[in-house]
């Protein structure tokens, strides 16, 4: 949230990164504190103040996606607490069950949006080609998730589209490892191991991020957008 | 300038820049708020897709003559599950692509024997106190490969003209040996249900692998109707579609495409790649491009494109706006 009308000049740098790190003394711990401290240091972790073109509106799109993840997990965590028939056999069980759908739909949405933003701004210039690069795999993780998850609905859409996705996925030689028509490897898959996948990815994505800063505009003079 | 070492520290990057005081917290606790208020929204006002799964109970009870017909053609070997290849069985109907053909490296992974899996078993425990049943299935286990294939093509061949009667399958009269009574005694258990647990068991009480029993259903042409009536099949954009006025898998649209577009829908295709090997080689498309996008920053043209396309300078407006006027605004 950009305060346009408090506009400051960035300063000498203060930070960590800027000072010599201290003696280890062979200290693991104190070793790996330095390396915090210099990779990711709080001001820059939860920064106060950022360059003044942060104010776009295209800068939201990361911060939703972010909002929709989380209510997608939260949603999710109360969906398999509650075990796999509650959201057909009450009420409740299937509002909640919309709440995760439509969240589902939320987060792609914005995710795509953000996509498109980092793309035309070149968001990956400037050393940031690691961040764009875990940002399409974490596009990539997302999609085999909500996979997983029609696959996991107990309905008839899970039902054809298991049918017929067995068939990419045997073509491919993936079927005969990831046996769509298996709803509890699917149900496992879903619940547990992609999104802990994509939760670690975006956690890593957003420290990236954070770490380097946002990308500055691409010059006018129109060097190459690297 | 390298592609993933930043050449100065983020403060030393961002000297000189004009700062504006910014409020991560508050800016992710109102997308929090915002958020959960458009989601649950949407979740009240519109729900979410729920049709009850089919069983194969509803689908003999629906369609006898359907369901008598893929039984039958399981016994033939006729059918898609009977003919699939790997990982089910060694039919040998697998997808290659010139000498990539990974759906016959990992092999039959997941053994599926349609005839005996979908209808001999199912029959065999159904039997047991039916005596009728058992002298049919006897019949049809005694006879030779040349006679079952006679009474199983005269039998498919009346089954075009079925009359349902009472629940159960008629056909013309005609030698089709035991299978009458084999289809019929069959029909009964799948319409009772007991055909659906069936397919489940295998030997332990908790299951949670219904391969059998959507390879059964998957079958039918039953599944097909249904699918083509909810606008799901293949041609339909298939899989990103779902039941209902509902978004389904936007987010799979280009893999769909490729289903829709040459050299998929084409039998002679183009190197190679034709409608026959259409999901191997849609699958290995849809990697190469995946990897396309991950690896945009390394490709020259796509990297570019950005600063070609003037989208930049409606995002960055303010920066890119005249010094005085940007200045009067600071």
């Amino acid at each position: 949230m950009l305060d346009q009308k408090a506009v400051v000049t960035q300063p000498a740098p203060k930070t960590a990164a800027s000072t010599p790190p201290a003696a280890s003394d062979g200290s693991w711990t104190l070793r790996t504190r330095q390396w915090v401290d210099r990779v990711l240091p709080m001001d820059h972790l939860l920064p106060h103040r950022q360059p003044y073109y942060v104010g776009s509106w295209v800068y939201v799109f990361g911060v939703v996606t972010i909002a929709a993840l989380v209510w997608v997990v939260v949603s999710g965590v109360v969906l398999s607490f509650l075990g796999p028939q509650w959201w057909h056999d009450s009420s409740l069980g299937r509002f909640f069950n919309s709440l995760h759908f439509w969240s589902v739909q939320l987060f792609f949405l914005f995710m795509v949006l953000h996509l498109w933003g980092q793309y035309f701004m070149a968001g990956w210039r400037d050393g940031r080609a690691a961040t764009w690069m875990i940002g399409v795999v974490i596009f990539a993780t997302s999609i085999l998730t909500a996979f997983t998850g029609y696959l996991s609905q107990l309905n008839f859409d899970s039902q054809f589209i298991a049918i017929n996705a067995k068939d990419a996925m045997n073509g491919a030689g993936v079927g005969a490892f990831f046996n769509v028509l298996n709803f509890g490897q699917m149900y496992g898959l879903h619940v547990m191991l992609l999104p802990i996948g994509v939760t670690f990815l975006v956690v890593v994505h957003i420290v990236m991020v954070r770490s380097r800063g946002v990308v500055k505009p691409i010059a006018p003079e129109g060097r190459s957008a690297k | 300038m390298s592609l993933f070492k930043q050449p100065m520290t983020q403060d030393e990057y961002y000297r000189g820049v004009r700062m504006a005081r910014y409020d991560l917290v508050k800016e992710l606790t109102y997308a929090l708020i915002g958020v959960a208020v458009i989601a649950l929204v949407l979740a009240a006002a519109f729900s979410s897709p729920d049709v009850p799964p089919i069983t194969v109970a509803s689908w003999a009870q629906a369609d006898p003559v359907d369901f008598v017909t893929t039984a039958t053609g399981e016994l033939a070997g006729s059918t898609t599950s009977a003919g699939y290849g790997a990982p089910y069985n060694n039919a040998g109907g697998e997808q290659s692509w010139g000498p990539i053909a990974p759906q016959v490296w990992f092999g039959q992974r997941i053994p599926v024997d349609s005839a005996n899996a979908f209808v001999l078993q199912p029959l065999a425990y159904a039997s047991v106190g039916n005596t009728d049943l058992g002298k049919a299935l006897g019949a049809w286990k005694t006879a030779s490969a040349d006679q079952q294939t006679k009474w199983l093509n005269t039998y498919t061949d009346a089954l075009g003209k079925a009359t349902v009667t009472d629940g159960k399958v008629t056909v013309a009269d005609g030698d089709y040996g035991p299978l009458p009574v084999m289809m019929n005694g069959l029909l009964t258990v799948a319409q009772s249900g007991g055909l659906d647990g069936l397919l489940l068991t295998n030997g332990r009480f908790y299951q949670t692998d219904y391969t059998q029993g959507l390879l059964f259903i998957g079958d039918s042409g039953y599944l097909d109707g249904l699918a083509t009536a909810a606008n799901l099949t293949g041609s339909q954009w298939g899989m990103m579609n779902e039941t209902g006025q509902y978004p389904g898998q936007t987010w799979l649209w280009l893999y769909t495409m490729w289903y829709q577009v040459w050299p998929f829908t084409s039998d002679t295709g183009f190197l190679g790649l034709n409608g026959g090997n259409a999901d191997l080689g849609i699958v290995f498309l849809m990697t190469v491009l995946t990897a396309a996008l991950a690896l945009v920053p390394a490709i020259p043209i796509l990297r570019d494109i950005p600063r070609w396309v003037p989208i930049h300078r409606l995002i960055w407006r303010q920066y890119y706006a005249p010094k005085s006027k940007a200045a009067a605004r600071a």
